[in-house]
């Protein structure tokens, strides 16, 4: 896949992406946001989030399963949607659930087990999201910025673990978003213990 | 006893024009279909319908206002109706108004038994007849920090409790959810120790802010709001209030109810809303009053201290949470 090909795709899976966000927009204009909206989006936003983070953690082992490889391409852009959404459930959360009452906030992420873990995993997005630059990856050299993002790993199983310990007791939902994290970094693993010689094909050039 | 005015109503209690325009269209539905019915029950008296209810559906004429009930605006009918956990028919909020159609409230019998002089079975009906009903508007809260305003029809529990006479053995109340999983398909699910089982301590129970509901808004109770009786118990969180009730029974000891059953450090049995003592996981300082945009402070026991603070006195509230 190259130049209008890829172009396309691109600005294909940019609006599907905006797709959530662009829901909850229509919904709070036709009641469907249910008698409370503002749990409901908060909950919307991290579902996204999370269920972005998985999307972004499947390119690699798709890639490998399918051999496409310029799927790699769109990995950076889901990455970024996945912290846009961080972002938005973080600033709903600090704007309008709590309406910046800092001393609770504060409290909150002190004190509150499953709060802590998910700003935890969103401060980690941060300097993903910051290094997702072309020049920042030149600049702390491939290895380094590998090294890096394996964060990303972290901050899925910190966000699965925030699900799991807000719900009362209904753990299935939680329960499916762990499982497929499991299967994704499962891969992985696997794949590096069948392996012999690392980086082969991760490094291999675009088909 | 002494019942207190409440305070004068704030800026932040004045419903928006959305919600108190949303209110009013109900309002004026409901007036028409309260004509309508009135009617069509003239024509039909005595009658009854196939299932065996009888026609009278707008069932409280001449409802009793009460002293106990909050000025403030009521939720609308479509948040009471729409926004509320019964895990018989699902865990989100929307699943019981989309799933409690399958829930058969007539014919309903309620076994009053235990520790009493004489067990028996009776109907909704003669629940009412023993405790009148009356319209009770109260603050509901719920343990995971949202509240709303009810128009409940509710029948004073204390009535029913000195016509059910218990013995003198008897130091509680427990009350059972209907056990069906056809009607009740959550009840297939392991979720929680089925059927569902709340309990009081008596003088809770024969508190007069204590009531079994039967109505809404004027109208019977909808399958999703716990059909067609429930117990309301406003000072306390909003899982002390079980649904769709089919026994009563008095007892010695104390019941175990169903959340503490299922997270004892978490849900306890007295379960008084109290902004000091927060839940485990989080914090029960603040609650969202649907409707409004910030939250507002919890009050202890909901607001309704000067009527059952004296109950606790001397009691550690962290350790009886």
């Amino acid at each position: 896949m190259r130049g209008t090909a890829l172009t396309w795709t691109k600005a294909g899976v940019f609006v599907l992406c905006l797709v959530p966000l662009l829901r909850l927009g229509v919904l709070a204009f036709t009641w469907g946001l249910g008698a409370n909206p503002i749990a409901f989006v908060l909950h919307s936003l991290g579902t996204w989030t999370l269920v972005l983070l998985l999307v972004t953690l499947s390119v690699t082992p798709v890639r490998r399963l399918t051999g496409w490889n310029s799927l790699i391409r769109l990995r950076r852009m889901l990455g970024l949607f996945a912290f846009f959404y961080a972002c938005l459930h973080f600033l709903t959360y600090v704007g309008i659930d709590q309406f910046f009452d800092w001393h609770t906030i504060v409290a909150d992420i002190a004190k509150r087990p499953y709060i802590t873990v998910g700003f935890a995993s969103f401060l980690l997005l941060i300097p993903l999201a910051v290094t997702s630059t072309n020049a920042m990856q030149r600049r702390l050299g491939g290895k380094r910025w590998q090294r890096l993002h394996r964060l990303v790993y972290v901050a899925a199983a910190g966000g699965v673990v925030h699900y799991l310990w807000l719900v009362k007791k209904d753990m299935t939902q939680p329960v499916i978003y762990g499982l497929l994290l499991v299967l994704l970094l499962g891969m992985r693993l696997a794949w590096r213990f069948a392996r012999p010689a690392p980086g082969v094909m991760v490094n291999r050039p675009p088909a | 006893m002494l019942i207190r005015r409440p305070p004068d109503i704030r800026p932040s209690e004045i419903t928006a024009k959305d919600l108190y325009l949303d209110r009013r269209r109900f309002l004026e539905a409901a007036a028409g279909i309260a004509v309508g019915t009135a009617a069509l029950g003239a024509a039909l008296v005595g009658t009854r319908r196939a299932d065996g209810a009888p026609v009278a559906r707008t069932a409280f004429p001449n409802l009793r206002h009460s002293p106990y009930s909050t000025s403030e605006t009521p939720n609308s009918y479509r948040d009471i109706t729409t926004y509320n956990n019964f895990y018989e028919f699902g865990t989100d909020k929307e699943d019981p108004s989309q799933n409690a159609g399958t829930l058969v409230t007539h014919p309903w019998a309620v076994r009053i038994d235990g520790d009493v002089k004489r067990p028996q079975t009776v109907d909704v009906s003669t629940l009412m007849r023993w405790s009148p009903p009356e319209e009770r508007i109260y603050r509901l809260r719920c343990v995971e920090a949202w509240s709303m305003v009810i128009p409940w029809v509710g029948l004073p529990l204390a009535a029913i409790i000195k016509h059910a006479e218990p013995t003198s053995r008897a130091k509680y109340v427990e009350f059972t959810t209907l056990m069906d999983p056809k009607q009740m398909p959550g009840e297939r699910t392991g979720l929680l120790a089925w059927p569902y089982v709340e309990g009081l301590r008596m003088d809770e129970a024969m508190n007069p802010l204590t009531i079994l509901a039967v109505g809404l808004y004027g109208d019977v109770l909808p399958n999703q709001d716990g059909a067609p009786i429930r117990l309301v118990v406003p000072w306390k969180y909003g899982f002390k209030s079980i649904k769709s009730i089919v026994r009563i029974r008095f007892t010695e000891t104390q019941p175990i109810n169903t959340w503490n059953r299922a997270a004892s450090n978490e849900y306890g049995f007295y379960a008084n809303v109290n902004p000091a003592v927060d839940h485990p996981r989080w914090s029960q300082a603040t609650e969202r009053r649907l409707g409004e945009f910030r939250r507002r402070p919890t009050l202890l026991f909901n607001g309704y201290g000067d009527q059952v603070a004296s109950m606790y006195r001397g009691m550690d509230l962290r350790k009886y949470f």
